[in-house]
């Protein structure tokens, strides 16, 4: 058995649980085909069951009540320990998000078994062997995880979602784990709206224009700001610009700071580094602006403009004013 | 009045081309050189201001090779106003021999009359990425354990001190309210780390660092080998060089559909 938790919001399982149960699923068929639960802690947002359905889940353990009802590791820990023993799980995954990592961090301590965090694939059954992502992606560790279960997350787009040929039950059932007065004393107390985006959202932006050490100073953003409101786009910049003290912290994009999905992104005069990659390489077009056509920013690029950011910025900020006639 | 122990780890600088070694178990940090892991960085801020806030003490612990006592020094630089090593190659440990290791320091030095009300931790090490020490070490200690938040902070309450932490959860910004003891583990963003004076610098080489060895043999990490990614191919269409690239510039943008207004 593989049991995978699943994170909700308002619209049913986030996309990185319908990925780790797309994962689970490829792991069961080369086991043979063994059966996939899941366990969600908190309110059952509708149409879930019909999504888990979807992704051949066989059950759906549920816990709630007044021990979730605000946040702690340990308490969805137990919760997941409780679901496992019900199934009788030999691996347990979630997806390699903070609460995943958690979660499974305090499920690892609990039973005494090991945790792979952030697994992009598996190799061998017996030993079973995954690899993850280590050095914040930059280098990848095959890791056996020989005791049982095998307790691991997925990574963020290791693999795309997708539902199964053939619907499984989804039978719900309640999961009423015996919490102790030790599992919810770090629980969360209160939660504040998110605060309020000063970069612009940045997240959601549609175009970023992102700023390196090409930048030179903290005087050197006045074009990119330019380019920036001309596109109606966000700034964002690396950890170097940041650490320097040129911009705030909430700009940062990378594995330290935002992860951004832009439609485009425009790093000018940043060269790449893995941190930096791990937050924009979701984007679906880039166009590096870069002094250096080896850059690594340039060679995964999909659009690149070879020179200094302090002359081409300007130069294509005349143009878009140009050829808006103003 | 807290005390705060606060756990940092040597690690490659990895801002730069990553370079296995020869027998695929480690990064090579020969070229790289070495610095402290990212999120332990603001750990040791965090546990610096609370010393500073309550008239208590900062103290930071390392697991590593005999080079870890310079990530030790800078520590030391900052606040922090003992240090220990626990003199060890960390590629033999994984995280519950880590987490272990240090438990046994924290009760060691209860022992001896010197308890920690408050262990900090980087939420995950910037090398080998496991997002479980601190966990582990809170289960060892069976004390409550706070993760992955970015301020950090120590109020009386009738009862004790409590410490309250933050940071950024699914559905908003999230505080903790936990009696210490307890453990934090703490991902950057929250706080800048100061840089250290001259003054501090001098104070810290004059620290006698309290040297140990690993209380158990580790059972090590589980790790088959490390690989490097395989290197995308590039599909870079270069628009063009310098100023004279803004035109084809502008024709992209607008066949995006990011040029409209």
């Amino acid at each position: 058995m593989i049991l995978v938790l699943v994170e909700t919001d308002a619209s049913g399982a986030v996309e990185v649980s319908r990925e780790a149960l797309t994962f689970a699923r490829d792991l069961s068929s080369a086991g043979g085909g063994v059966p996939i639960d899941a366990v969600v802690v908190g309110p059952v947002p509708p149409g879930l069951r019909e999504q888990l359905a979807a992704y051949a889940v066989r059950t759906v353990h549920h816990a709630d009540g007044e021990g979730f009802a605000a946040f702690s590791g340990a308490a969805w820990a137990a919760a997941v320990q409780a679901a496992r023993e019900a199934a009788g799980s030999v691996v347990v995954t979630a997806a390699g998000t903070p609460r995943g990592n958690e979660v499974l961090a305090h499920l690892a301590a609990r039973l005494g078994v090991a945790m792979a965090a952030n697994v992009l694939s598996f190799g061998g059954l017996s030993p079973f062997v995954v690899t993850r992502q280590v050095v914040g992606g930059a280098a990848l560790e095959e890791m056996r995880l020989d005791e049982r279960p095998a307790v691991f997350t997925v990574a963020g787009h290791a693999v795309e979602a997708s539902p199964a040929p053939s619907p499984g039950p989804a039978d719900l059932v309640e999961c009423r784990p015996t919490l102790s007065e030790a599992d919810l004393v770090a629980r969360v107390v209160s939660t504040d709206e998110p605060e309020p985006d000063l970069s612009g959202s940045l997240k959601s932006a549609r175009v970023v224009v992102g700023a390196g050490r090409g930048a030179g100073s903290a005087d050197g953003f006045a074009d990119l700001l330019e380019l920036t409101d001309l596109l109606g786009a966000s700034l964002g910049v690396s950890r170097v610009v940041t650490s320097l003290g040129w911009r705030p912290h909430h700009e940062q994009v990378g594995q330290t700071g935002s992860r951004i999905s832009p439609d485009l992104y425009i790093p000018c005069g940043i060269s790449g580094a893995i941190q930096h990659w791990a937050g924009c390489a979701t984007a679906k077009n880039i166009l590096a602006i870069n002094t250096d056509p080896d850059a690594p920013m340039v060679t995964k690029a999909t659009h690149a403009v070879i020179g200094d950011l302090h002359e081409v910025v300007p130069a294509i900020n005349a143009e878009i004013r140009r050829r808006r006639g103003a | 009045m807290a005390d705060v122990l606060v756990c940092i780890k040597r690690v490659v600088d990895s801002t730069g081309e990553v370079v296995l070694t020869e027998d695929g178990q480690a990064v090579d940090g020969r070229y790289a050189g070495f610095t402290t892991s990212t999120h332990e960085e603001c750990a040791v801020e965090l546990a610096v201001q609370v010393a500073g806030a309550t008239g208590g003490q900062a103290s930071v612990l390392t697991l590593g090779d005999a080079d870890a006592v310079e990530q030790l020094r800078s520590a030391l630089a900052v606040g922090c106003t003992a240090a220990t090593h626990v003199e060890a190659d960390p590629a033999r440990f994984g995280p519950a021999d880590v987490a272990r290791e240090i438990a046994a320091v924290v009760r060691d030095h209860e022992a001896a009359g010197h308890p920690h009300d408050l262990v900090l931790l980087g939420n995950d090490a910037a090398d080998s990425g496991d997002f479980q020490v601190g966990i582990r070490l809170a289960y060892e200690l069976g004390w409550p354990v706070v993760n992955g938040v970015a301020t950090v902070r120590v109020e009386d309450a009738p009862d004790g001190q409590s410490v309250v932490a933050s940071g950024d959860g699914p559905e908003g910004h999230e505080t903790y309210r936990v009696p210490l003891p307890a453990v934090v583990t703490v991902l950057e963003g929250g706080v800048e780390p100061r840089y250290p004076t001259v003054p501090g610098r001098m104070k810290a080489k004059k620290v006698a660092i309290e040297q140990r060895t690993p209380v158990a043999e580790p059972a090590g990490a589980k790790r088959v080998r490390l690989l490097l990614p395989p290197p995308a191919p590039s599909n870079v269409q270069v628009l063009g060089k310098g100023a004279d690239a803004a035109p084809a510039v502008v024709d992209l943008l607008e066949q995006l559909g990011v040029l409209a207004r």
